[in-house]
């Protein structure tokens, strides 16, 4: 390889990596920019990048048109159960699925992986069914209760490959120390798995903060329904849109699970990874 | 190993109670399982054969006669429904569209993040972008791009003297290609992480042999990279066909399966069919379908695999 080719190689990799910094980005820089354009300028013909005179009208006008505060709260009383209740039965279970090599184990991790295969019209069809009949439809309790099944196997993949990262030693040392099986768990192998718990909780909270399908399905009266149900009303008939209001509401749904990712992206890959590579 | 020898000691300190011990560790994992399992069993397993069992039935919403089983009605009413049937090969060509595509992008982007590369930290956050954002957002997002007047694309297309104006989402042949083009941008953090996993998984040391060697990179990739990376490949392969096989949140956003149901998926088929004519039974017999579509590509794809391990 001569040091020619070599530059060359290096100039290819560089002009490549910017391709995708364009592909990746431009339709989010898109949406930032539309937001905090004026209706004048929306209007025109030859939209810019930049916005010449940049507005928070549209923000206000999207708070305005649709009850986006309420939507917002809705989401996240769904989103905060959802995860809370999700690690705290996922975490027991995902300790047995690393720990024990039983059958249990073993079916488990299957129930994990075919889950992902189940497309929703059959499952939602009979929870509508049932969740009518308990007359907890329309509520955001029911809603909590389809996120935490939902997020389950996710929770308990990234769960189970932390469990598999504290040293079963450490766990055997403190039994040979006399700590018994649940004084083990609680002072040995909770504090190790904090970090991780909490990654597994944001990343749950996260899946159901941007969950649509269940919510529009579940939730009709405008008054329960969650921040992605509400942000569709602004399309319209007919895909007429406002297109202002739009992004300032689509941008400002998105802003909570950006910075909840923002700060756990390693871990959350680090989890999916350590679940991936180690079973 | 440890394990073992930690047993057999405090065996040897309580003999007795070595038995009685191991029951209750059997069925301490019971009680550790059990609060997942039930919500698991009561609303996942559950509806699911609840689901298939309606697939048998005429069950509709806001019928005031009861439900009646109606054998394999619904699959033979579903045989002969075109429409159902164009969603179909809809779905399989979506799902096909944005994986390849898909796959190949995230391939390409791994590779290159996984070079020493300036600017590497800031494709690495926005490969991840499009993952932290609701699917409703990513499809408001470019429909904004895709605007007829006001979007970026005309605009740039405008630019570069190729005209403007097109309606790329209700335009009967550009519909289903600008939905793919949505589809492959918003999967592909997962791919290119799960990529990027495989990766730093490679020997390096194979890899700085096969150079020393003086293999090209094309030969280095086929010989070192390629073999160690199959595995995560097909996995992630094979989930996102799923995945986007069973999409629905993007494509109603964005066109809400038209023009002339151009991008109706399965699933916003199957939706309408139960949550707006009503037609429980038959949607559910529709869900069966597709599952039974997505369990033999599966198999054949198992199948391919274990072959593949036999020749080795």
């Amino acid at each position: 390889m001569t040091a020619r080719t070599r530059v060359l190689g290096r100039a290819g990799q560089y002009l490549a990596l910017l391709a995708y910094l364009v592909f990746l980005a431009f339709p989010f820089l898109w949406l930032i920019s539309t937001a905090f354009k004026s209706p004048r300028e929306l209007g025109s013909l030859h939209p810019t990048w930049i916005p010449r005179h940049p507005t928070l009208d549209n923000f206000r006008q999207a708070f305005d048109e649709q009850p986006l505060l309420h939507a917002g709260l809705n989401s996240l009383i769904a989103a905060v159960s959802a995860a809370l209740i999700a690690v705290v039965i996922a975490t027991p279970m995902a300790y047995v699925m690393a720990r024990h090599r039983g059958r249990l184990a073993t079916a488990a991790t299957g129930w994990v992986v075919v889950s992902q295969a189940f497309p929703f019209v059959l499952l939602i069809i009979p929870l509508f069914l049932v969740l009518k009949n308990l007359r907890a439809i329309n509520s955001v309790g029911g809603l909590v209760m389809v996120y935490v099944v939902w997020s389950l196997p996710f929770a308990l993949w990234m769960l189970n490959g932390y469990v598999r990262a504290v040293p079963a030693e450490l766990e055997e040392a403190a039994a040979v120390d006399g700590a018994g099986r649940l004084r083990t768990l609680v002072s040995v192998t909770a504090p190790l798995l904090a970090p991780g718990i909490v990654a597994t909780a944001l990343f749950a909270f996260i899946t159901a903060w941007n969950e649509f399908f269940f919510a529009l399905v579940l939730l009709k009266s405008p008054e329960k329904q969650t921040l992605p149900v509400v942000l569709t009303h602004f399309l319209g008939a007919e895909g007429v849109a406002d297109l202002g209001p739009l992004a300032a509401a689509a941008f400002l749904a998105t802003l909570p699970s950006l910075v909840i990712f923002a700060l756990i992206q390693k871990r959350i890959t680090g989890g999916m990874l350590a679940g991936a590579v180690k079973s | 190993m440890t394990s073992t020898t930690v047993h057999a000691r405090s065996a040897a300190r309580k003999p007795t109670n070595s038995r009685r011990g191991a029951d209750r560790r059997g069925a301490g994992a019971w009680f550790l399982v059990l609060p997942a399992l039930l919500p698991i069993l009561v609303l996942s397993v559950g509806p699911l054969l609840y689901g298939i069992a309606l697939a048998f039935t005429d069950s509709q919403s806001g019928r005031t006669t009861s439900t009646q089983w109606v054998g394999l009605l619904n699959f033979r009413d579903l045989a002969h429904d075109g429409l159902f049937w164009d969603s179909f090969r809809i779905g399989l060509l979506w799902a096909v569209g944005v994986t390849v595509p898909q796959f190949l992008l995230a391939l390409g982007l791994a590779l290159l993040l996984n070079q020493k590369l300036r600017l590497r930290w800031l494709a690495r956050a926005l490969a991840i972008v499009p993952w932290a954002m609701p699917e409703v957002v990513v499809g408001i997002m470019w429909r904004l791009v895709y605007q007829p007047d006001a979007g970026i694309l005309n605009e740039t297309a405008r630019t570069l003297g190729l005209g403007g104006g097109h309606d790329w989402l209700t335009g009967l042949a550009t519909a289903l290609p600008a939905v793919i083009v949505v589809g492959v941008w918003a999967g592909m953090p997962q791919t290119t992480v799960a990529l990027l996993a495989g990766l730093q998984n490679t020997p390096v040391e194979l890899h700085e042999a096969a150079a020393i060697d003086g293999a090209g990179a094309w030969r280095r990739f086929r010989t070192v990279t390629w073999p160690a990376l199959k595995p995560v490949a097909l996995a992630i392969t094979a989930l996102n066909f799923i995945w986007n096989f069973n999409s629905f949140a993007l494509v109603y956003v964005l066109t809400n399966g038209g023009p002339g149901g151009r991008t109706r998926l399965p699933m916003l088929f199957a939706y309408e069919e139960a949550f707006r004519y009503g037609q429980f039974g038959y949607a559910a017999a529709m869900g069966c379908v597709m599952v039974a579509v997505i369990a033999v590509c599966l198999a054949l794809f198992l199948v391919g695999r274990l072959g593949e391990g036999d020749d080795k």
